[in-house]
């Protein structure tokens, strides 16, 4: 964990400005921001750990706790809301028994809503896995989660 | 030099100050939460607001920041800026209603909490200036404090919300605060220093007795100077 993490730094030249990158790409190696991983960070990056705090939590981007091997996000915005996000949200919800912004137990499956995708005439949209899913609707999602793997 | 005017006087400054450094120089006084004279200043906190220039090309600006110019014509007490103060003012009272600071500030400047800003009920009574963080940052060179979280959750805390080992106790972001939100406490014995939720210990002057600095600030300090511990075991007033 520590050689991967100075070997992302390294990689950026271990320039400051860049640790908005290098948190990206340790994310993406680990899945999440663990604690050890921001000190890593920080040691080898000569940030304050501090610093490095403030901003893995001021980025909704940045997840400090473990995401699932699925990881589902609704949109949430004005557009997916009037069409019916909310009812959406209740049967994932329902379905994976887990509440926005967590993770299932086995750690299969990750929830979160999203303020807006910018696909607005698709809404309602689900990003699974990194593809979109437009014009969704319950029975549309439960076929979704089905395809990835959730029992029912 | 530059000549300017503020309140309608002539008056004679440096090139890249601010018209605030000059207005306190000359004796008019301006509010200020955010402003400490030992660091750069940061302008968040907007209390500072003046008025320059005259007629429909007057603007409001925040004086901390803005450098003197030759026939610059700064108004400190305007309607405009008594009402960009006031809004200011009524809007971080909504924020902090806990802060004695804050009110003994807003009673001085006769400025009573708007009823339509429904006061805040978290507690809190960090108006979010940074003025902690960049102290710790620029004049103890620790950073042991940042922010965390952003809008409504946004709060000022030592990383992961734990007691901090870097943190050496110094307490010159209590000292700083212009709110009152950070929280120091001594024990009666004054043997123990509590801030950002761990214990510090005092150090006891060598000559008096007297509990005077936390050791891990000592040690701090005999590592950045060079000083021997002994020498700084000595209190001021005992030095």
């Amino acid at each position: 964990m520590e050689e991967k993490v100075s070997e992302i730094v390294q990689g950026y030249g271990g320039d400051k400005s860049y640790l908005v990158p290098i948190m990206q790409d340790v994310q993406k190696e680990f899945g999440y921001l663990s604690r050890d991983a921001l000190t890593a960070i920080s040691a080898n990056l000569g940030v304050p750990i501090s610093r490095v705090y403030e901003v893995a939590t001021f980025y909704k981007a940045f997840s400090l706790k473990p995401k699932g091997r699925h990881h589902i996000s609704l949109c949430m915005g004005t557009a997916c809301h009037v069409r019916g996000a909310e009812l959406i949200s209740g049967n994932i919800t329902d379905m994976l028994k887990i509440k926005d912004g967590e993770t299932s137990a086995d750690m299969e499956y990750s929830f979160e809503t999203v303020g807006c995708l910018g696909a607005c005439a698709l809404g309602p949209i689900i990003v699974a896995d990194g593809e979109y899913h437009g014009e969704m609707n319950i029975a549309k999602t439960t076929k979704l989660l089905k395809k990835l793997g959730k029992k029912v | 030099m530059v000549n300017l005017t503020i309140d309608n006087r002539k008056i004679q400054a440096e090139e890249g100050q601010t018209i605030l450094d000059v207005a306190r120089k000359n004796g008019i006084t301006i509010p200020t939460l955010c402003h400490n004279d030992a660091l750069e200043p940061s302008g968040s906190c907007r209390m500072c607001s003046v008025e320059i220039g005259e007629g429909a090309r007057a603007k409001v600006v925040t004086s901390c920041l803005y450098p003197v110019a030759e026939g610059l014509v700064v108004n400190s007490g305007s309607e405009r800026v008594k009402n960009v103060r006031r809004t200011v003012m009524q809007l971080l009272l909504a924020r902090s209603p806990e802060s004695e600071q804050l009110a003994r500030m807003a009673e001085d400047l006769g400025i009573h909490p708007e009823p339509r800003f429904k006061p805040s009920e978290d507690g809190s009574k960090c108006i979010l200036c940074r003025l902690c963080v960049r102290t710790c940052e620029t004049v103890v060179g620790v950073s042991a404090i940042g922010f965390s979280f952003r809008g409504p959750e946004k709060n000022v805390c030592t990383p992961f919300h734990e007691s901090s080992n870097i943190c050496i106790g110094c307490g010159a972001c209590a000292s700083v605060c212009p709110t009152g939100h950070i929280e120091m406490h001594v024990s009666p014995s004054g043997d123990v220093r509590t801030i950002w939720g761990r214990d510090f210990k005092m150090a006891a002057c060598s000559k008096c007795g007297l509990y005077f600095a936390p050791e891990d600030q000592l040690t701090y300090i005999s590592g950045r100077t060079g000083v021997p511990m002994e020498e700084l075991m000595v209190c001021s007033s005992c030095r």
